[in-house]
């Protein structure tokens, strides 16, 4: 009950502030779309529609970090957390708080994604509902990661942090603006390194039927998940402390 | 019986000491304020008090209950409407009334029951469906007071409740505060020398962390011979210094 009365209110937060619908929801379609005006005239594979939309979906849940981090930062400086604090509500209640009602979001905006690369031209196949689940490990990751930097940074800091190093860092070693082996040597081994690149690739393989490369992008994106998730946990129960 | 009594309560931050050795005893019902120039540790002893912060030494007991050992229970019986407004800057003042009732645990009939009474207490009838991050210093103060009473406490804990601001909100806030005296326990913070003159039963004088006397108005001006409670502060405080 408490989760749910602390999640309505976080989920309402994120919902009324127009930055956060226009980068959750605008700016993927945006890209979804001039991308696909550019393949169409200048065919390039790593553009094609089937390469391009679960590459966009897992770009787009970027912006869940800036979305969860600003909100815990902002609440910390406000002091409203410091209200919360002395009220019943428990550290794991916060905690799922801020974490849950991202998710169906999160969902929402790939499945917004798929509509219109469906409307691109994207083949309809029950695939399509696989690559949007297995976009779920990655959408924890970057909530987490918000809780994580919101939990040690102010408001302005995590909209560095999160707002532009983090997305640009996405956008580079995701393999989804150009091909990874072009550039090579240690910076294709600093993107495999990471999740980004797999979670793109498990998302690709779920909607090209290429099951057999699932598991080797799931895991380390799984792992990811979880590190960060622990570390969102303790830095956020850190902060609670300090207070 | 005692609403608050604190025995050594003690704060420090590394070479700081933000409090030192506070002992308190504040009766149940009492309007109390803790007077102090800024870094008095006021705000410390209320984040102490209010389970926001361990002490280092020392314990305290709020409503009966132990700081250190039964924060929980102490949970319970406070509302604490810290300095900073902290209100959900875009939610209505009746979802932020409607938040702390769900976070309470209250019914559907309790939660519109309370959140009518208390808009009705503090004047917020009229800026009910307005966002609260866009209310004036005056409506959000009063909003957040009204969210540190949506748990019915038997105290409450107002860390600057008037700072920054105008002179009638102020006034209006002063009314809102007074309206409360008697029915539940009131721990005031301020710096303003008028308020806390305006406004206690009794009144505690801290600087460096040290609690240097504690009584009434009256007899506070009575102990340093001053005609105006502003001067007995002074004169506490330079006496202290010595």
């Amino acid at each position: 009950m408490r989760i749910w009365t602390f999640s309505k209110r976080c989920a309402k937060e994120i919902l009324r502030d127009p930055i956060n619908l226009f980068f959750g929801l605008g700016f993927p379609i945006v890209l979804l779309l001039l991308l696909s005006a550019i393949q169409a005239n200048v065919p390039v594979e790593l553009f094609a529609i089937e390469t391009l939309a679960p590459g966009i979906t897992v770009f787009g849940l970027s912006f869940f970090a800036l979305f969860s981090s600003s909100l815990v930062a902002k609440d910390r400086e406000s002091a409203f957390l410091q209200r919360l604090y002395t009220t019943p509500l428990r550290a794991y209640e916060f905690i799922l708080g801020y974490i849950l009602p991202m998710l169906p979001f999160a969902l929402i905006q790939s499945v917004c994604c798929y509509l219109v690369a469906l409307f691109l031209k994207l083949p309809f196949s029950i695939h399509i509902f696989y690559a949007v689940l297995f976009n779920i490990p990655m959408a924890v990751f970057y909530i987490s990661l918000g809780l994580l930097f919101g939990s040690v940074m102010n408001s302005k800091q995590v909209g560095g942090i999160c707002g532009a190093l983090l997305t640009n860092l996405s956008a580079w070693l995701s393999g989804v603006w150009f091909d990874l082996s072009l550039v090579g040597g240690v910076f294709e081994a600093i993107a495999h390194a990471l999740p980004f690149v797999h979670a793109v690739e498990l998302v690709q393989s779920a909607l090209t039927e290429d099951f057999k490369d699932i598991a080797s992008h799931l895991l380390p994106v799984l792992l990811y998940m979880l590190a960060v998730s622990l570390g969102a946990v303790l830095l956020f129960l850190r902060q609670m402390k300090k207070q | 019986m005692d609403a608050i009594q604190a025995n050594n309560l003690t704060k420090k931050y590394h070479d700081l000491t933000a409090v030192d050795q506070l002992n308190l005893t504040i009766k149940k019902g009492e309007l109390f304020s803790l007077l102090g120039l800024n870094g008095a540790g006021k705000t410390t002893t209320i984040k102490m008090l209010s389970c926001l912060t361990k002490p280092t030494q020392g314990d305290a007991t709020v409503g009966g209950s132990s700081i250190l050992h039964q924060s929980e229970a102490v949970k319970r019986k406070i509302g604490v409407s810290p300095q900073e407004t902290a209100v959900a800057p875009n939610l209505s003042v009746k979802e932020n009334l409607e938040l702390m009732c769900g976070i309470y645990g209250f019914s559907k009939e309790k939660t519109e029951e309370q959140t009518k009474k208390l808009s009705e207490q503090f004047s917020l009838q009229a800026v009910l469906k307005k966002k609260a991050g866009k209310l004036s210093g005056g409506y959000q103060r009063r909003l957040s007071i009204a969210m540190a009473l949506i748990g019915e406490p038997e105290i409450l804990f107002l860390d600057e409740p008037t700072l920054g601001l105008d002179v009638i909100a102020r006034s209006e806030l002063w009314d809102t505060i007074r309206a409360m005296k008697g029915e539940i326990t009131v721990i005031l913070t301020t710096h303003y020398m008028e308020e806390a003159e305006a406004l206690s039963d009794s009144v505690g004088i801290m600087k460096n962390g040290k609690l240097l006397a504690v009584g009434t108005v009256r007899e506070l001006m009575e102990r340093t011979s001053a005609e105006k409670f502003e001067n007995a502060f002074i004169s506490i405080v330079k006496e202290a210094d010595k």
